[in-house]
């Protein structure tokens, strides 16, 4: 954390939840950044979360109403919270698999009726809080606590999901891009509607020691070369696409933007 | 060690265990065809252990990670539906989330084993031990056995499959969370010849083939209804003489003896503490010094939570002066749980004891060998009607 946002702590707050290499302290940061420039007052806020390491990114540490709800229904509490106060600027910070697993069809409807919502998805592709066994994001062949012989399941593109059910707004970064995804918060937060942000946050811990990452570095050296823009992935082959993955604002209707198809093009 | 080792029994390997790694052993020697589960601690490491059998191919089974709790009943209860033996394993919050198809696979009169590793349910958030989640499926129409040793929770297992295949009633097993899944004991696991004996290959009744089709669980007019709910009440009834016989042959092909309700230096007691699960090594430390002081009680475990052996505990408090129930679960406006079942199976006994409720702990507050000395000691000073919480 950055000294000058630790005004946005609660008090007493003085230690990381996160383990050593993960990328949620990073993302904690650049949201913590976002609001700063957007000057929002934490008092007219409301961050809410499930169960799991992400879910630790506000609760308790946000200087500001936290709502640490069950696990899977963090945007479901949101929706009712929003509805009886609807100036409530209201963020969702969970992981993938509370969000996309447990809680994944509070998402695609939260999509579909375009809930005004933030919703920041801290994908680290593993549960990490129970021990890493494998999420509906887990990579295919990925070692996990519980596919030990590689998992044999393709995993969720979580922005092709909320994009699928309605969502108007999605968008794709890494930890390793800070800038990039601090714009696309502060843009989220500018807008009413529902609009969702997916984060690639290494999990060293869980995920990374069991897939021969031998270092903290390693898995942040994999991002930086793996997360392309929609340009940069055309200018790719075939071949190299393979293993990149497409961040940006890929979809955004009220600017007609739409990356997905501009890395197809 | 090895089986040569003089304190081994026959045909058993002597291991240091982890509670959920003993419960994992005892579900790979049922060869269950499906295991289905969820992540949620504590009991996350009996299917992560499951999962590491299958990869290796010890436990020839489909392993499915789903996406909730939910899922993993269902899909066993579409496993069970399908013929074949099914597993799954929860805790708290997952158990509470499963509650709706707990009720379906009972209603269907499925033969299903489970694990719960006894856990707090919030809010607020808890993850230690506690038996507010299973307690509070006592409804549903499961058999519930509680265990207080890694031990128990394995040879539970192994029982629960011949129970539920008996009686096609399922059977939820317990341990403790932490205490019991988290700590390693000294334990016997069976060759899997002897649990093979014990617990033959299993052959559905009724099941989902597509050459002899047929409609589980369709909509039943309210007299057919009523009926199949007789007959599950039945059921459990039987449960108590299944239950007997399958302990009694466990106990002649194993050698370890269990009951319903288990007892210790309850002879000549004429003060009886009735506990549960892992709690009750705390309270054989107590009693034990208490003997020693010349304090005359003894203890009822029970292991068997529904049916609840309301017959035997009528017998074991017959002239006794007071029973003092050690509760870790609360039904708010009504006190401990398992006091309001131990008193309504003495309702109208004659000779009842004063029984006292006492709510030793939630949600893994520590209780010591001295927290229960005192309770017992100061007996005398317990309310006989109000539950009593500790300062």
């Amino acid at each position: 954390m950055a000294r000058d946002l630790n005004r946005y702590l609660r008090p007493g707050v003085s230690t990381t939840p996160f383990c050593p290499g993960c990328g949620h302290g990073i993302l904690m940061n650049i949201i913590l950044r976002a609001i700063d420039e957007l000057r929002l007052n934490l008092d007219d806020m409301l961050f809410v979360s499930g169960i799991g390491c992400a879910a630790w990114i506000p609760s308790p540490n946000f200087n500001a109403d936290t709502l640490h709800t069950l696990h899977g229904r963090a945007i479901a509490f949101a929706t009712g919270a929003k509805a009886f106060n609807p100036q409530l600027k209201t963020m969702v910070i969970s992981g993938d698999g509370d969000l996309a697993s447990i809680g994944g069809n509070h998402l695609i409807h939260a999509a579909r009726r375009d809930t005004d919502l933030t919703v920041i998805c801290a994908n680290n592709m593993i549960y990490g809080m129970t021990g890493g066994q494998a999420a509906p994001t887990t990579p295919a062949g990925a070692i996990s606590a519980t596919t030990g012989g590689g998992n044999p399941w393709a995993p969720f593109d979580l922005c092709r999901l909320v994009i699928g059910a309605g969502a108007g707004y999605a968008a794709r970064f890494a930890v390793t891009q800070p800038l990039e995804l601090k714009e696309a918060i502060k843009e989220v937060l500018g807008f009413t509607g529902f609009g969702f942000i997916e984060v690639l946050s290494p999990c060293p811990t869980q995920y990374g020691r069991r897939n021969d990452y031998g270092a903290v570095t390693d898995m942040l050296e994999d991002l930086r070369r793996r997360c392309v823009t929609a340009d940069e992935m055309k200018r790719l082959t075939g071949t190299e696409r393979k293993d990149r993955i497409l961040t940006g604002v890929l979809h955004d209707e009220r600017n007609e933007r739409n990356e997905m198809e501009t890395a197809r093009a | 060690m090895t089986s040569q080792d003089p304190v081994t029994p026959a045909r058993h390997v002597r291991e240091m265990l982890l509670g959920s790694d003993a419960v994992a052993h005892g579900v790979r020697l049922c060869r269950p065809a499906v295991v289905s589960a969820y992540p949620i601690t504590p009991q996350t490491h009996i299917i992560e252990t499951l999962s590491e059998m299958v990869d290796r191919g010890e436990l020839p089974a489909e392993f499915i990670k789903v996406e909730s709790e939910m899922s993993a009943i269902a899909a066993c209860l579409g496993a069970v539906s399908a013929g074949v033996r099914a597993f799954t394993a929860t805790s708290s919050q997952g158990l509470a989330m499963m509650h709706e198809i707990l009720h379906w696979v009972a209603g269907a009169r499925l033969p299903l084993v489970m694990v719960n590793a006894n856990r707090a349910l919030g809010a607020p958030w808890n993850i230690w031990a506690d038996q507010s989640d299973s307690l509070s499926q006592r409804d549903t129409g499961w058999l519930q056995l509680y265990g207080e040793t890694a031990q128990e929770a394995l040879d539970g297992v192994i029982i629960a499959y011949r129970v539920t295949e008996a009686l096609r009633v399922p059977v939820m097993v317990m341990l403790d969370g932490f205490i019991g899944s988290h700590t390693m004991e000294p334990l016997f696991i069976p060759d899997p010849g002897l649990v093979d004996d014990y617990l033959p290959p299993y052959t559905p009744v009724d099941y989902l083939d597509p050459d002899n089709p047929l409609t589980l669980c369709a909509a039943t007019a309210p007299d057919s209804f009523y009926e199949l709910k007789k007959g599950h009440a039945r059921a459990m009834e039987r449960a108590f003489d299944v239950l007997d016989k399958t302990f009694a042959e466990f106990g002649d092909r194993f050698g370890r003896r269990y009951a319903a309700v288990e007892t210790a230096g309850t002879d000549d007691a004429e003060i009886l503490v009735l506990s549960t699960g892992a709690l009750t090594g705390t309270v054989r430390v107590a009693l034990d010094r208490l003997r020693r002081q010349g304090v005359p009680a003894g203890l009822l475990k029970l292991r068997l939570v529904r049916p609840f052996p309301r017959w035997q505990l009528r017998h074991l408090l017959t002239g006794r002066r007071r029973v003092i129930v050690l509760n870790r679960a609360v039904s708010y406006g009504a006190g401990g749980i398992l006091t309001q079942e131990l008193r309504a199976a003495c309702c109208g006994m004659a000779d009842a004891p004063a029984i006292h409720d006492v709510i030793v702990s939630l949600g893994g507050k520590e209780v010591y060998p001295e927290t229960i000395e005192e309770i017992v000691v100061r007996a005398d000073e317990l309310s006989p009607d109000e539950s009593v919480w500790r300062p």
